[in-house]
Parts: structure tokens; sequence; C-alpha cells
């Protein structure tokens, strides 16, 4: 690739530093048990309200199947049919393509601030530094999105990237940043809701360009799909003359039946709610009502490497739910800065590696090992991604790509002589009971190198006295 | 520049070199529900919208009532909201020309009908059909009064959207504009109208 894919942060550290990091901070950690704990009941309350849960999730997983496997032809048709309704298609190969065409549309209208509506693909590909590098001012308008703006910091959760904040600093941060912040605003989360529809009200009613993702887009029909809550997206979506949509080429379902499927598990899985409050439908140009003229950017950015990897495909189902990140013990207890991307949590464990395509870039190679394996993302996952499945197979392949001579080639080289004899695996057990000499309260917290290697970022439990096959013939033999 | 298109579609053709199968998709989730209005009446006030039962001979009064009891003067509406809808006491604003987004921004409400009701996520769905109007009417003004016929309503999501038209702008609407954005907590009231109404028109009054 010839330039390095803005998925990852520039400069982020590799998950086992940026994690050690963020776990000493114990407001962030507060934070985000508060979060992800209301937010997990919620789910489960809202999910297990639906009968026939198992069969949505395995329809969701059956078209988004259908979709990867002829995606050629979908997007072709998803073309013709925004093209006859008006709407301009663009392809996009990666970031830098994407952010050009972007630029080139917003500078056509002589436009140099435009509104957004909350995007992963425009966070993926770095659109506001780029539009900012080309003198045009982005605005996020999704609530959560202006927080991390105002805030000058980075997203942490893919639906709520303000996650990392309480309401009293978001309250700080709007009293501190927001020009026309009310007097005397309080951390009551309706006052900073207000706030935040003062400060943009005018921003809506005088934008001339809209930037936005989309949840789908139908390729029968060639229409674009925006789910929300505050009606930012509608006031992006509706107001401007011109709308300009950034949308990663697996997002298509094949029909608009399709979407009776994605419009139950979305809402459901994603902010626990029977439906969003508001979602949007249109489909190229409506004379009369909304924008004049709608661009519609088709981006790759790494998709197509996804999709030759007949395990890691899977990771294209995503619907962006953030459901497996809400109940992930990783991601809990580290927040989401620390996968040093927009895509964190058990998804972007498995996203994030992928769609960088580099097996050289230590650390989206780090990722896939932020995870326990305790297979509770796979459980909620929406559309049936076997995550775990995912983060060994990369695991396995970013070992390879370390050669014969890494620590874990060694350690399972080793393990491989030591499980073929039954003779060599009791006496590793003898001796692994020795290392409850050097346990402290049930668990222990360093070994010597090389095994530091595991206990700098773990700790491991303490051995049992005696193995199961020696008690075996002790006792019952 | 090289051909962006062109070469986007043969990665995904070498990408998919193992022909993966095309999967049959299950459809034996639920499609119909009974007692669709009193379902579609709980869910809607679970949004804490509030909802009024009423039968048609009775919706010109449940409208001025409702727009009395907000203090809604200035209503927007859409050029052919029935005549019978538009009750004395209120100015109205019909969207025919069309309103300004100022215009819309400083009045107290609109009222409007709608395309298609979901009864198990208490969903209405607008689609610039008859008595609704441009997106735009329903966004700008603070307080939405929507009126929903009982045969608009489906009992769920599969339902509605068999019904809809696609290649139309739709807007599906649950609730009052709402974030979870501070601490994963709903909150109501943020851009788009802050409370939302709804007059349920049934043939016979209900029982209760």
């Amino acid at each position: 690739m010839a330039t390095r894919n803005p998925v990852t942060w520039l400069g982020a550290p590799a998950f086992p530093k940026a994690a050690r990091e963020a776990l000493a901070d114990t407001q962030l950690r507060a934070n985000l048990r508060r979060a992800t704990g209301t937010i997990r009941g919620r789910r489960a309350e809202a999910v297990g309200e639906v009968e026939q849960w198992e069969v949505l999730r395995r329809a969701g997983a059956a078209i988004k199947d259908d979709v990867l496997a002829n995606l050629d032809t979908y997007l072709v048709r998803l073309e013709e049919a925004v093209t006859a309704r008006g709407g301009v298609v663009h392809w996009a190969r990666d970031a830098a393509e994407a952010n050009a065409i972007v630029l080139d549309l917003v500078r056509a209208t002589g436009a140099d601030e435009v509104v957004k509506v909350k995007s992963m693909a425009t966070a993926e590909i770095g659109l506001n530094e780029a539009l900012a590098e080309g003198g045009v001012t982005a605005v996020e308008t999704d609530l959560a999105e202006l927080i991390v703006q105002l805030g000058d910091d980075r997203p942490s959760h893919v639906l709520v990237p303000a996650i990392h904040r309480n309401r009293s600093e978001i309250r700080e941060i709007f009293a501190r940043e927001m020009p026309d912040a009310p007097e005397g605003l309080t951390d009551e989360p309706a006052d900073l809701a207000e706030a935040a529809r003062e400060h943009l009200r005018r921003k809506f009613l005088s934008a001339r360009v809209a930037i936005s993702g989309a949840n789908f887009a139908v390729a029968d029909t060639g229409s674009v799909v925006v789910l929300e809550s505050e009606g930012n997206g509608r006031m992006c979506l509706t107001l401007p003359e011109t709308l300009i949509t950034v949308m990663g080429i697996e997002k298509l379902v094949p029909t608009w039946r399709d979407l009776e499927v994605f419009l139950q598990l979305l809402p459901r899985s994603s902010t626990a709610e029977r439906m969003n409050p508001y979602t949007s439908v249109w489909t190229g140009v409506h004379p009369g009502d909304g924008p004049r003229e709608f661009h519609l950017v088709l981006l790759d950015n790494g998709r197509t490497a996804t999709l030759a990897d007949p395990v890691g495909r899977q990771a294209l189902r995503c619907i962006r739910c953030s459901a497996c990140l809400n109940v992930c013990p990783v991601y809990e207890r580290t927040g989401g800065k620390s996968y040093g991307s927009v895509y964190p949590g058990p998804i972007g464990a498995i996203l994030t590696p992928q769609l960088v395509d580099d097996p050289h870039d230590a650390q989206a190679a780090s990722l896939p090992f932020a995870s326990s394996l305790c297979g509770a993302c796979f459980e909620v996952c929406p559309v049936r991604i076997d995550i775990p499945e995912v983060l060994v197979h990369l695991r396995e392949r970013s070992v390879r790509a370390r050669g014969r001579r890494s620590p874990e080639a060694v350690a399972m080289a080793a393990a491989a002589w030591v499980f073929g004899s039954p003779r060599r695996y009791e006496r590793a057990q003898r001796l692994g009971s020795l290392a409850r000499f050097v346990a402290r309260g049930g668990t222990i917290s360093h070994l010597p190198w090389p095994a530091s290697r595991w206990t700098d970022a773990r700790d491991a439990p303490v051995p049992a006295p005696e193995s199961f096959r020696t008690w075996w013939r002790n006792n019952r033999g | 520049m090289a051909d962006a298109r062109g070469e986007i579609l043969a990665r995904i053709r070498g990408a998919l070199a193992d022909r993966p199968e095309t999967p049959e998709v299950p459809r034996d989730y639920l499609r119909a529900l009974p007692r669709a209005a009193d379902l579609l009446a709980e869910r809607i006030a679970h949004y804490r919208a509030t909802v009024h039962r009423v039968d048609a001979a009775g919706l010109p009064v449940a409208i001025g009532a409702a727009l009395r009891r907000r203090g809604a003067v200035s209503v927007a509406a859409p050029a052919d909201l029935p005549p019978e809808w538009l009750v004395s006491g209120v100015r109205w604003m019909p969207d025919s020309p069309p309103l300004s987004t100022e215009q819309l921004d400083g009045c107290d409400g609109v009222v409007t009908g709608c395309a298609v009701a979901v009864a198990e996520t208490g969903t209405l769905v607008l689609d610039a059909g008859p008595a609704q109007g441009r997106r735009v009417l329903t966004l700008l003004p603070d307080y939405h009064l929507c009126v929903v016929r009982a045969e608009q309503i489906a009992g769920t999501v599969p339902e509605a959207l068999a019904r809809l038209e696609p290649t139309r702008p739709l807007t599906f609407v649950s609730g009052p504009s709402a974030t979870s954005d501070i601490e994963l907590d709903r909150v109501e009231g943020v851009h788009g109208p802050r409370t939302l109404e709804v007059l349920l028109v049934e043939s016979r009054p209900a029982e209760h």
C-alpha cells in the first residue's frame, strides 16, 4: 500500500502498552463500567422480547454473506439505481482518494464549512483532517462526536465516541469550548442536550453542504438508509443543497425487503431500543424535498483485502452496532482508545488489522491478542460474526508473519513436543507445580524470561499441587 | 487517475476466487401481530410521547384540544392537510408556497398524517404522501402532532416495509428526538421535535 491507512492512529502504541496506561485511569474505568453496565442490561431486555431473535440473527448473517459473495454484482446494481434517480456515484480505492473526491465536491459548491452526521467511514479515512487541510471546516453534529471534537479528543466507541466521558466532564468541555454555552450550565443530560441544540441550530439552518455515512444501501432501488436518534441526521440529510454520503462497499443489502431484518437487529443491539428515534431513507434526489445534489462515494480502503480471506471476511458483515464492545471484559477495562483505531473492541480487533492489511504493522498486529477469547462478543453479535474464530485466525497469521523463531512459535513447538508423549506430559505437569513457590494470593504476577512476556500483561493462575493423573493414580488407581 | 471503479470491481472478483456460496436466508420470523392498535398506543407511550385514541368524528375536536393544550398558535401544515383538520383558533401556515426554514423554525408546531405505523416498535413512518408534505415540515417545529388511522397500523417491521415504497423519501419516527450519548442513558429532546403527540383514529371508540 502506497500510504498508511488512517484507520489506525499515527504513533499509537501497541495494545499491551496502551492498555497498561489506560488501566491506571480509574476515572475512565468507572465511566466505562457505568455506561457499559447500563447498556448491557437494556440490550438483554430489548433482545429478550423478540422470540425469533436467533432466526433474525441467522437471516442477518445470510443476507450479508450473500452481499459479500456477490459484491461486484450488487455494487453495479446500486450504482445504476442511484444514477437513475439523479444521484452521482464515485469510487474510492483508499482513504486518500475518498478524501480528495469529497474535498473537490465541497470546493465545487464554494462552501468552506460542512455539517456532518456521525459516520464511521469518514472517521476511518480521517476526512475531517483532510478537509481542514483543504480549508474546509467540518462541524460534527452528533452529540458524542461534538463532545470529542470540542474536547480535541479521540473516539473510544463505535456508537458513542465520547463514552469515556461522564456528564461532569462533558459539562466542563462545553463550558470551556462552546462560545455560546449558557451561563450556569449544569451536568444534567437534558441541559447538556439543550446546549448542543442551541449551539448547532444556526449551523443547520445555514449549511449548504452535508456529509454523512450510511447504515445500509439497497442495491435494487438505490435507497440509502441512516439510523439516528437526535435529529441531527435528518437536519443534514434534508436541509443543505448538497449531500455527500461516504459508504463502505460492504454496507449493501440486496433488496428493500432485507431491511426488515436489519431494522430489527440494529436498534435492539445498538441502543437497546425497539426502534431508534429517526430513520431516514432517500433514493437519489427527491425534487422539492431535500438536497438538490446527491453524491455517493463507495469506499474500499482495505475491504477487498479483507474479503480475500475466507475466514476473516465475515468481519465485513458488521453493521456497527457496538454490542460486542459493551459486553467485552477487555474493552470495559481498557477503553476504546487503547486499540488505537476508530474501530475498537472485539470487532475492531479483527476489522482494523484486516483493513490495515500490513503484516509488518506491529500495532495493528497486536490487536487480535486484545481478547480473552471468552466468546461474549459472538453471542451478542446480531450478524453472528464468530469474532473468537477470526481472532485466533489472525493471531496465527501474525505469528506466522513473524517467522518460526518468534516466542509463540517456539512455545507452540515445545508444547507440541510435550503433548506428543504421555511421559513428557506428566513430567511437565510436575515441573509446573513448582511454580506454586512464586505465587502470591492465588496468582502469579511475574515469571522469569521468556515467560515474563506472558505475565507482563496478565496474571497466571497457580498450577494445582498435583495433576489429575497423579491424583487418580493415588486415589483410584 | 486510473479507473478506481474498474480496479475495485477487479479486486472483488479476485478476492472471491474461492466462489463462496450464496446462502439461503431464513425468513420464518414474526410478520403479523394481533391487537395492533393497543400495542401501538402502548409502545409509542413508552417513548414518552402522548397518545390519544379518538373516533373519526371526534378527530377535529381532538386536534383543536391538543393544539390548545400545547399553546400552539401558528401551526405549519402540509398543503394537502384535510380541510376538516384545519380547526379554528389556530393560525395555519400551509406549506404552499413552500415555507422557509426560518418560518418553520419559528412556528409553534406542525400537524401531519402518516403512511404507516408499526405497532411492535411504536414507529410512525412518513413518506411525503397525503397529509404529510416535505420531510423538513416534521423536523424544524418543536412540536409534532401526528394523526394515525387504524388501517395504517402494521403489526411488525416486515409488515410495514412491505407496505412502503422505498423510492419515496421516508422518515421513521419512534418517539421524540433523543440521545443516548451521555453515559449511554436515553434523554429525550435534542434537535428534532422534542414533543410528539399522536392521535390514533379508530372507527369504533376504544374500549377503555
